[in-house]
């Protein structure tokens, strides 16, 4: 009966993580489009959206329900269900990606510890690398099912741009995790919680500049964003896979492209600028002092700021940089980043067995 | 090839430097300055609430005159029409009965004066054809309606408003017909 009891709430407690979180990523991705227009109006000195409602805030609002409103077009030539299925699994990968992201330590709620990770594999950043691999299905199938020239070629160009880079941000992961001996990304943050300067200088960018930079533009490459959005190249492809997609389909697979940026942002964070870790500040003192709730929620908002500053660098990229050619694309990504990951796999690996001797 | 003139300039384009095949320094540089330009002062206007001046010459849509004693001017000579390129604009003549000196100020005036909007080209000829100062072209611009009928601006909606009666809405009218006039002039002159 004990048993019985536990498993209940311990089910209701990871069923409400489930909900708030997938709530606050679609929260942030609606969001995240208006402030993508903000910015660019900003930096294209304009004002960006700022009609509806205060500054513009209900913006977003508007738009999904003129998407939604939309009519829905399934083209008579294409597979009907395939057509389908593509944004769905665009949208599904793109949410269950944060599935093993540590949003927090941990809260006290009635007597019970909340962890405010859904779940802790031991493979944390293989389940990432799984389901974001998984993630190119949604826009393949989308791109082929849409039986449309420039949708097909903007889907292979997804595709072999995503695995291209894939290869380059796993080398890069893998001197990683030679540097932090472990791939649950809870434990990766509590190492780096533990460096000098209150974990400030325990953040794995100090310890892998070079892999970051490397996991930095495939992450780029991997969401599919300017400079690398060959994919939804309009100048080229009109509108690349989506073109064919209209009504909610399309907002899905527009919204699963934002969704991958807030959880990229989110494992960027808390692979190389530990997570929920405040700056500074030494959680353990804080929290005796505090309690443990406060110091939980203020690492929640610290691993929220480190999200919106990745925000804002993809936004802030995509209005100043133009997009790659495409052999450039290839190039930069087999020639270039697949070679410097490696030397900095090896270099981390001498370095490694020298200092662990 | 023979150069066809001696201003060729041969370029040979040089090859890029580490700091250039290095790329991330200039995608630096280049973020820095869109960075700057999140400071810079906004080149919108936001227009219904903001409006650019307009130009001392700027002709939109036509305002019927009055004189001071809030008499209509036009006498419904046609001239305006005949001068209208687009041939936007009709008109009705009637004799003014007893009785009706203080609504018009010559014996004839126009029973029916109708513009157009949709075939106005907004050239201002009518303006220079009126010899008797009753048509101007005035700041107001872009009418929007949803209808094509409700484009033909009548009598009601072309007239400016009576100084006896609304004198603040006609100096306000008039101000803006005699500073228009003046800047005119001043444009002319100089």
């Amino acid at each position: 009966m004990q048993f019985l009891s536990t498993d209940i709430s311990l089910i209701l407690e990871k069923l409400s993580i489930i909900v708030v979180v997938v709530l606050a990523l679609l929260g942030i991705a609606l969001y995240t489009t208006f402030a993508e227009r903000k910015v660019a109006g900003i930096m294209q000195d304009r004002y960006g959206p700022n009609r509806a409602g205060p500054f513009g805030l209900l913006q977003p609002l508007a738009d999904g329900i003129k998407l939604f409103f939309k009519e829905e077009l399934i083209p008579l030539a294409s597979n009907r269900m395939l057509f389908i299925l593509g944004p769905f699994i665009a949208m599904f990968t793109a949410l269950i990606t944060g599935a093993v992201v540590p949003w927090g330590s941990q809260l006290e709620i009635f007597d019970r510890t909340v962890s405010l990770t859904i779940a802790k594999p031991d493979i944390g950043i293989l389940y990432v690398f799984a389901v974001v691999s998984i993630g190119v299905f949604g826009m393949m199938i989308g791109g082929w099912a849409s039986n449309n020239k420039f949708s097909l070629l903007a889907a292979i160009r997804g595709a072999s741009q995503v695995i291209s880079y894939e290869l380059a941000m796993g080398l890069s992961i893998i001197a990683l995790l030679l540097v932090t001996g472990t791939m649950n990304l809870g434990e990766i943050v509590t190492q780096q919680m533990a460096g000098g300067l209150g974990g400030f200088l325990g953040w794995n960018v100090f310890a892998q500049p070079l892999g970051f930079l490397i996991f930095l533009v495939c992450v780029f490459a991997e969401c599919n964003r300017t400079p690398f959005d060959l994919p939804e190249a309009e100048s080229e492809l009109n509108m690349g896979y989506h073109q064919e997609y209209s009504s909610l389909k399309l907002g899905f697979f527009l919204f699963s492209e934002y969704i991958n940026m807030i959880v990229s942002s989110a494992v960027m964070a808390t692979l190389f600028f530990g997570g929920y870790d405040i700056p500074f500040v030494d959680e353990a003192s804080l929290s005796a002092a505090w309690g443990n709730n406060i110091v939980a929620i203020l690492g929640i908002l610290m691993l929220l700021t480190k999200i919106v500053f990745f925000l804002f660098l993809f936004m802030w990229v995509r209005w100043t940089i133009p997009r790659f050619r495409y052999d450039q694309l290839m190039d930069l990504g087999w020639r270039k980043m697949i070679p410097l990951a490696l030397a900095n796999m090896l270099i981390t690996g001498v370095i490694t067995l020298w200092l662990n001797r | 090839m023979q150069p066809l003139t001696n201003r060729v300039k041969v370029l040979e384009p040089k090859p890029l430097n580490l700091m250039e095949r290095l790329y991330l320094p200039n995608i630096l540089k280049g973020m820095l300055i869109t960075f700057r330009h999140i400071f810079k002062k906004k080149a919108t206007i936001q227009y219904p609430e903001q409006k650019r001046p307009f130009s001392s010459v700027f002709r939109g849509l036509h305002v019927l005159n009055r004189d001071e004693e809030g008499k209509e001017r036009c006498t419904a000579c046609g001239l305006c029409a005949v001068a209208c390129p687009a041939e936007a604009i009709t008109m009705e003549a009637a004799e003014r009965k007893k009785g009706e000196e203080h609504l018009y100020r010559e014996e004839k005036y126009a029973a029916r004066y109708e513009i157009n909007m949709l075939r106005c080209i907004f050239c201002g000829l009518c303006e220079e054809a009126c010899p008797k100062d009753a048509i101007y072209l005035s700041e107001t611009f872009a009418p929007a309606n949803f209808t094509r009928k409700s484009f033909i601006y009548g009598k009601p909606d072309l007239l400016i408003p009576d100084p006896v009666q609304a004198p603040d809405d006609f100096a306000r009218a008039k101000g803006q017909i005699e500073e228009r006039k003046q800047k005119a002039n001043k444009t002319l002159t100089a």
